[in-house]
């Protein structure tokens, strides 16, 4: 059995251990390039969102690769996330590839659904042997996550941003590499430490939140970029979903650590008071607390025709007016025109210094 | 006596006569927007992002309407769900928060939850919530909703003898509606939301158009509720959007009906299950002419006259030619 599975920014490092460690022949999808969209674009609906667009590229790469099976995710809505698996493999058999698909539904009620789910999924593996697998993993993708933030950080801080590109790519590369904790840590402590040597520069850094929904979020393909681009700024961005709370939240039910879900929807109201599928109400949640946090500004990213974002963008401008928070919308979908998106951010983040220069000289116009 | 402004959008078109007798034998004067005109859309564009579909937008400009009306108070439900673990859209479960966030100087909202996803238990507090506002008298506010429900079932009843759900609710009214006899020579499968076809504008009046080029046209609200769910059931994974389903339930039913001669879904552009489901019918139904029908705020009637008249005439030719030959036109 050769197994792939989609792609969905750095998580393809974690799934690879996860199925290596169940002992299946794993192929990773080649990286999302232009071509993985242009199969998408042309195989999926039209109107259907841009995730499902890039799964079908992913899974028609890996298919090429020597793949038999494919790996996907499951869901009980309102969001459109818990159909994608039916429809990628209905258009998929009609495209006439023959393969094996494997959807692991989100357990309805306890936790050990989902450890059977992966239990059977292994071949020949202990309930044991899973445990171990997971706890790996786990650690594994807070080692991600780590670096991720780092980078993340120092980009904005850094003079020398070619470096920190750099260092990050080389370290998830080891990552990749890695079957044991202690060379997990090794490379995560590793990469962490070049960051902070970096040299620094010393203009003003701006604080951007990004929010929206959460693979737009976490794969740079699905949104040119962006984080990358505004630390290329001089822009420091913290986003409202990290990969380890969204495992730990949406596969796990709040199983492995402390979930701050229950604060973050208490930001929501009154803007929000009901969930709305998807990352709507945390969205929504988190631009309140980035406010409250004296950020500059709050950018919320999307696919185009996202519902809960759709939801979530039009409280937006009462939460921007209230809560005095500057705030921008992009919507990504089949367009690959980048300098579009750039000039946008450009503009938006010139806004912001401009505002943050003006509250400098009020404040320093008092004291003299 | 107590005013209370119901848009006219959205689940109007499925729930109005249990709405309005709620309130009416609660003792409270009901209002409604004027059906959907250009007014009503453009004040709709203004006031929603647009990134959201075109009935939310109408939604919007109806309560744009009643909110220059007298009322006491604007009914805007949070519909979650209407059946055990299926969902409307995300949108509609953002509604009361939407139109609290972009809609200035609004009366107080009567903003129920309603939400049959997991029991009726919660419901029964949303009820009571709402009549709580007009009387304290908790069996009053039972006894109104019984006899709501009665309405509601006998304009279902209605929907199901051919009428549209907007002409059941215009005799429910005492509105009398034409019956149209014209002589039919073709019968057409129209699906879609019903707040999308039962709304002369947003659906550019298919209805009346495809009857008047001689099509018999055949809503879901027709068929048997028990086939289409069984149909439904056929799909490998049950599909979470109580319309969706409908949706796709009805088309598999209608593509091995004999009587039928072609589908058309009208779509809403950026819906999100739309974008789904009509995927799905559309490699479910091999073999039975099927046109889908994206609708948007573009007033151009023309290109939907000319795309009608093109598949009415591709069944047309059909017909004659499975009539003289039996021959089969995708065999």
């Amino acid at each position: 059995m050769q197994i792939t599975f989609p792609h969905m920014g750095n998580v393809h490092i974690a799934i690879k251990s996860l199925l290596e460690k169940l002992k299946l022949d794993v192929v990773t999808p080649p990286p999302i390039t232009q071509k993985t969209l242009t199969m998408g674009i042309k195989y999926a609906p039209e109107f259907a969102c841009l995730p499902l667009k890039i799964n079908i590229g992913n899974f028609i790469e890996g298919l090429e690769n020597g793949a038999d099976t494919i790996i996907m995710a499951g869901g009980w809505g309102p969001c459109r996330f818990g159909y994608y698996a039916q429809v990628e493999r209905d258009i998929l058999q009609a495209l006439g590839y023959r393969f094996k698909m494997i959807i692991l539904e989100a357990p309805d009620s306890n936790i050990s659904e989902l450890f059977n789910q992966v239990k059977d999924l292994g071949e020949n593996v202990t309930f044991w042997e899973v445990l171990k697998a997971v706890k790996f993993v786990w650690h594994q993708i807070n080692a991600i996550d780590q670096m991720e933030k780092a980078y993340e950080y120092h980009l904005a801080y850094t003079s020398d941003k070619e470096s920190a590109d750099k260092i990050l790519s080389t370290g998830l590369a080891a990552l990749d590499n890695c079957f044991h904790k202690k060379d997990v840590d090794r490379v995560c402590s590793d990469t962490v430490t070049s960051l902070e040597n970096l040299p620094r520069h010393n203009k003003p850094v701006l604080k951007v939140g990004l929010v929206g929904e959460v693979y737009t979020i976490l794969e740079p393909a699905c949104n040119f970029n962006i984080i990358r681009f505004l630390g290329h700024m001089n822009v420091e961005v913290t986003r409202s979903i990290y990969l380890p709370d969204w495992v730990n939240d949406h596969l796990f039910k709040g199983m492995l650590k402390k979930s701050n879900r229950k604060e973050v929807y208490k930001q929501a109201a009154p803007y929000l008071n009901y969930w709305v599928g998807g990352h709507g109400r945390e969205t929504v949640g988190c631009t309140v607390g980035f406010a409250r946090r004296d950020f500059d500004g709050v950018i919320q990213i999307g696919p185009l025709t996202c519902m809960p974002e759709i939801v979530a963008q039009s409280v937006l401008q009462r939460v921007s007016e209230e809560e005095r928070i500057p705030c921008m919308t992009l919507y990504f979908d089949e367009h690959s025109g980048a300098a579009g998106v750039y000039t946008r951010l450009e503009a938006f983040i010139d806004m912001l210094e401009r505002k943050a220069a003006a509250g400098l000289n009020i404040i320093s116009g008092r004291i003299n | 006596m107590k005013r209370v402004g119901i848009p006219r959008g959205l689940f109007f078109y499925y729930y109005y006569p249990l709405w309005k007798s709620f309130f009416v034998n609660l003792g409270a004067q009901v209002i409604t927007s004027a059906p959907t005109n250009c007014l009503t859309v453009q004040q709709g564009i203004d006031s929603m992002v647009d990134e959201s579909c075109f009935p939310i937008k109408v939604y919007f400009g109806h309560i744009k309407e009643l909110c220059r009306e007298p009322i006491d108070y604007l009914f805007v439900p949070r519909i979650v769900s209407v059946e055990r673990r299926s969902y409307i859209c995300p949108k509609f479960m953002g509604i009361p928060d939407m139109v609290r966030a972009r809609i200035k100087d609004l009366p107080p909202l009567i903003d129920t939850i309603i939400d049959y996803s997991r029991d009726n238990k919660m419901m029964d507090n949303e009820i009571l919530k709402a009549g709580k506002l007009f009387t304290s008298k908790i069996s009053r506010i039972r006894d109104a909703y019984q006899a709501a429900y009665k309405e509601l079932q006998f304009c279902k009843a209605l929907a199901g003898q051919g009428y549209t759900m907007a002409e059941a609710i215009n005799l429910w009214e005492g509105i009398p509606q034409p019956r149209f006899n014209c002589d039919t020579h073709l019968t057409v499968g129209l699906l879609g939301h019903g707040y999308s076809l039962y709304d002369q504008n947003i659906s550019m009046n298919i209805i009346d158009r495809l009857r008047s080029m001689g099509c018999k046209v055949v809503l879901p609200e027709e068929l048997d509720k028990q086939a289409i769910e069984s149909r439904a059931a056929l799909l490998p994974k049950r599909i979470f959007w109580t319309l969706g389903r409908k949706m796709v339930g009805s088309a598999l039913y209608m593509a091995q009906s004999q009587d039928i001669d072609g589908i058309i879904y009208v779509a809403c552009f950026g819906c999100g299950p739309d974008s789904m489901v009509g995927e799905i019918i559309e490699r479910k139904i091999a073999g039975k002419p099927y046109m889908l029908i994206t609708v948007d705020e573009h007033t151009g009637e023309a290109g939907l006259v000319t795309r009608l008249e093109a598949f009415c005439d591709m069944l047309k030719r059909r017909r004659i030619r499975n009539g003289a030959d039996h021959f089969s036109p995708h065999g």
